[in-house]
């Protein structure tokens, strides 16, 4: 059985953390219309939407929890530096983190902890990556010259430090996601999972054209209108083909998983671009959005971080979300029927098939998950409603504070509608096998008490 | 927008040069700092006879309330005339001009630069006798003839007082204040009609708007831009509208004024109630409306497509139409409310190309003035500012030819800033201008066309 904390902690904490709003830059395409920018630009433009949108210029906001995966050296306070040169109060302290793909996530998580502890009263949450302005580092050897150089004292150790060098030192090491124990790439350790689990290039294709439709559809509806702010003359995700079919994908090559025995299945069609964009979430206590006269949207129920052993174990390097939301609904006393809305980042469009396949299978949640049976079923209709990252792009740590953001207002519109709780499961793979998983309840309407 | 040959003729060789060339040279006109005086000098009060407590003294009483240097009479010729007010409310017959026109003449190459001249009078009506309505159209004639006599970046403009209103009605002297201030830079040959005694002097002249919550479109640049920060300046929490993809200007506007960025089209059906909703629930209420968006599509009516046609009525007047019907229906609007929208002087001379805009500004127009006095009974107003050629980024991409003429034809010789406009729209939706209601007031320099 795996370990999980009782249902209901004995000691009540002092408050609840709510999502108040988000704001994020258009994702652009690497290379693309953020051909230019830097993860400061990028991070910095996405808090002064936020603070344009809510109105916190000069605000000392509580804590400002950001960061990136592909990230310069320079770069040590980046998101301190995003602060400084944002509208917000100089004085709001800040902090860099990083967790691959799931930054943004257990960034909100985080902040949600500190708010609910009573330690801050708001927060700023998100994550910002450029694949188009990455660090390109020197290579180990001409490294170790140069900082051998740099030690010598004479002018005959400095130039026996370059002697040592050799031609193929001379050459960059250009930034790799590839996993360093495996040396394989995502797409490679996805392909492997998704033979495994006999997810097919149909059902793949079809994940991505919903994708793009319905992210696309609520582009038209005005959805994001409250959820974007342009940047660089980009208005909407530079990726998003509204206009995209079944056959158009269909005809796209595979790229990963050419040399297993199955046939391959996974095309840049039904797998996330590389993407620059960034993104933040506003997170308060009720009475901090109160007195500041801000809507709150949903409160950060309960989150859960899993880890997989994808290098000497038999898992697949991006199924850690599927440990983590049993353990996490469990916790909550909830079942996936008690859910409104499936936020499941679309890393590969059999990435999220790999999860709603491994649910379903009674006897892997059995050995692997350690349940009674299987998890059950998602219902497909209530799953990435308005897209997620095969159409809007996956700049790394910048989708948490999107799927986040989109989802506090999906829960907030259903409550409002239904007059119940909405109620929304978001969960994020990441690179070293790990995966996050949060539960985002809309908030009680106003006056009454939690 | 660089005007390079206003600075050119205001520079020193260069300045000379066109001196003596005899070439026209406009003035920097004297525009809005905070806390600078109204006036730049004495101000002269003409009309009336003096002491008999008739309008002039009235006025002259108000002038010195402000603390301003009054005189009843020009014989100072030391004097460099800040403005001189010419009270002619009382006049009864053409022959009662005489006197204090020619005074006024007597004066006018003494003004202090960017000096104001300002009549105050009353209409001429269909049922007024002969003699009194001629005497009252009079002032019309003779005001705009000053004002393009007037040089030094000196402006002329006119109040006039209709029905029973009286000259320490509260919107008179907010009006006289506006066109003697620099606020009315490039104001100029035009007359503003004051309709009741509505309105309340503010608390703080320099920040009329304090406590007040405004909301703007089509702020993200230009116009709208300057009216969202002359706003701000004059006290106004300000909520600034674009469209969505106008965003990134926008939230660069939203941070400098200190308040919040609403991306919204317009054109939306339930826009104005989200206007609303988002001013209430953020800012405790809404008092002021600005109708800045807008956009031009121009064409030849001969070669004009519906879709052309249809997309500029449709964000300029038939948008504004349907968010006043939100505004007009809702609680939240009912504290002497303000809207302010822009019209142009294309819409009142029309203009070559611009059938569906100027369609959309003459609608401006008329739909101010018809939704004025709905707005009346709470103590609001519905007013129009009309801007001639104004220095934007619009403009900055006609011809060059074209745009140097266009500029100049004015009697001050110059395009204006998008801050002249808005300083009338902040003038507009002040608690002093109440009194002022379904009117259409043009900055415009003073344009030839359309005058």
């Amino acid at each position: 059985m795996p370990q999980t904390a009782p249902a209901h902690p004995t000691t009540p904490l002092p408050q609840d953390a709510y999502i108040l709003g988000g704001n994020r830059i258009p994702f652009a395409r690497a290379g693309g219309k953020y051909a230019s920018a830097s993860n400061q630009d990028m991070l910095t433009a996405a808090l002064d939407g936020l603070v344009a949108r809510f109105g916190l210029q000069g605000e000392r906001i509580g804590e400002v929890v950001a960061g990136s995966v592909l990230k310069h050296s320079r770069d040590f306070n980046l998101v301190r530096e995003c602060v400084l040169g944002s509208a917000l109060s100089p004085q709001t302290p800040a902090y860099d983190l990083q967790q691959a793909c799931a930054t943004g996530l257990e960034a909100v998580i985080g902040v949600s902890n500190k708010i609910r502890l009573g330690q801050i009263e708001s927060a700023i949450a998100g994550g910002t990556d450029t694949i188009s302005d990455a660090p390109i580092a020197v290579s180990e050897g001409l490294r170790h010259a140069l900082l051998n150089a740099s030690r010598a004292k004479t002018v005959g150790a400095r130039l026996k430090a370059f002697a040592a060098l050799r031609p193929a030192d001379v050459a960059p090491a250009t930034p790799s996601t590839d996993e360093p124990r495996t040396g394989l790439s995502m797409g490679e350790h996805q392909a492997i999972t998704t033979a495994r689990w006999r997810i097919t290039r149909e059902a793949q294709d079809q994940v991505a054209y919903d994708s793009h439709h319905n992210l696309a559809a609520a582009y038209e509806a005005g959805f994001f209108d409250d959820l974007v702010t342009p940047f660089k003359g980009l208005t909407r995700d530079q990726n998003l083909r509204a206009d995209t079919s079944l056959e158009r994908l269909g005809t796209l090559k595979p790229v990963f998983g050419k040399s297993l025995e199955t046939p391959a299945t996974m095309t840049a069609g039904n797998s996330t671009p590389l993407t620059d964009g960034a993104s933040a979430v506003l997170l308060g206590s009720r009475e901090w959005a109160q007195a500041h006269d801000l809507p709150v949207l949903a409160r950060v129920v309960d989150g859960e971080t899993a880890a997989v052993d994808y290098v000497h174990g038999h898992e697949g390097l991006l199924m850690a979300p599927v440990h983590a939301v049993p353990r996490l609904l469990g916790r909550n006393g909830l079942t996936l029927d008690d859910i409104d809305f499936f936020e499941i980042h679309e890393a590969f469009a059999s990435t999220v098939l790999t999860t709603l396949a491994a649910w379903e299978d009674d006897d892997y949640c059995r050995t692997e998950l350690g349940l009674d049976g299987a998890l059950g079923s998602v219902d497909r209709a209530r799953l990435n409603v308005h897209g997620s990252s095969l159409a809007a792009g996956h700049p790394f740590a910048a989708t948490g504070g999107r799927i986040v953001a989109t989802t506090a207002k999906l829960v907030a519109a259903k409550a409002a509608e239904t007059g119940r709780t909405a109620r929304a499961l978001v969960s994020v793979c990441a690179a070293g096998g790990l995966g996050v998983a949060a539960i985002i309840e809309s908030a009680d309407t106003e006056g009454s008490t939690k | 927008m660089t005007d390079t040959y206003t600075s050119l003729v205001n520079g020193g060789l260069t300045g000379s040069l066109a001196k003596k060339l005899g070439l026209p040279r406009p003035s920097v006109l004297r525009r809005h700092t905070p806390g600078a005086p109204l006036v730049t000098g004495p101000v002269l009060v003409l009309g009336g006879a003096v002491g008999t407590g008739d309008d002039a003294d009235a006025v002259a009483r108000t002038l010195l309330g402000w603390d301003l240097d009054v005189r009843r009479t020009a014989a100072d010729d030391t004097a460099r005339w800040g403005a001189v007010v010419v009270v002619l409310t009382e006049a009864t017959h053409p022959d009662d001009l005489s006197d204090p026109v020619r005074e006024l003449g007597s004066v006018l190459r003494s003004l202090a630069p960017g000096a104001r001249v300002v009549t105050v009078s009353r209409p001429a009506l269909a049922t007024d006798a002969p003699a009194l309505a001629a005497v009252r159209q009079g002032v019309d004639g003779i005001l705009r003839s000053v004002a393009k006599e007037l040089r030094g970046g000196a402006t002329g403009n006119g109040v006039v007082l209709a029905g029973d209103v009286t000259v320490d009605a509260t919107s008179v002297h907010g009006a006289l204040r506006f066109l003697l201030s620099a606020r009315s830079a490039f104001v100029d040959g035009q007359l503003l009609t004051v309709s009741s005694d509505a309105g309340s002097a503010p608390a703080d002249w320099e920040r009329p708007l304090a406590g007040r919550v405004a909301v703007v479109t089509g702020a993200a640049r230009g116009i709208g831009a300057a009216i969202a920060t002359t706003l701000a300046r004059d006290g106004a929490r300000v909520v600034v509208v674009d469209v969505p993809a106008a965003g990134e200007q926008l939230a660069k506007v939203a941070n400098a004024v200190k308040s919040t960025a609403l991306q919204l089209d317009i054109t939306t059906p339930d826009a104005g109630t989200r206007i609303i909703d988002h001013a209430v629930r953020r800012h405790g209420g809404l008092d002021i409306v600005v109708h800045n968006a807008g956009i031009t599509r121009d064409k030849l009516l001969a070669n004009m497509k519906p879709e052309v046609w249809d997309s500029v009525i449709a964000v300029n007047i038939a948008s504004q139409l349907r968010i006043n019907e939100q505004l007009l229906a809702s609680d939240a609007f009912r504290d002497a409310p303000r809207i302010v929208s822009l019209a142009s002087t294309s819409g009142i001379a029309g203009n070559r190309g611009q059938s569906n805009y100027a369609a959309s500004k003459a609608g401006v127009v008329g739909m101010v003035r018809a939704t004025g006095p709905l707005l009346a009974e709470v103590g609001g107003t519905a007013n129009a500012v009309a801007p001639g050629f104004i220095e934007t980024d619009m403009t900055s991409r006609i011809p060059f030819a074209t745009r140097e003429v266009a500029r100049r034809l004015n009697s001050l010789q110059q395009g204006g800033q998008p801050v002249d406009v808005a300083e009338t729209v902040a003038f507009f939706a002040s608690p002093a201008a109440g009194g002022i209601n379904g009117t259409t007031l043009r900055v415009c320099g003073q344009n030839l066309v359309g005058a």
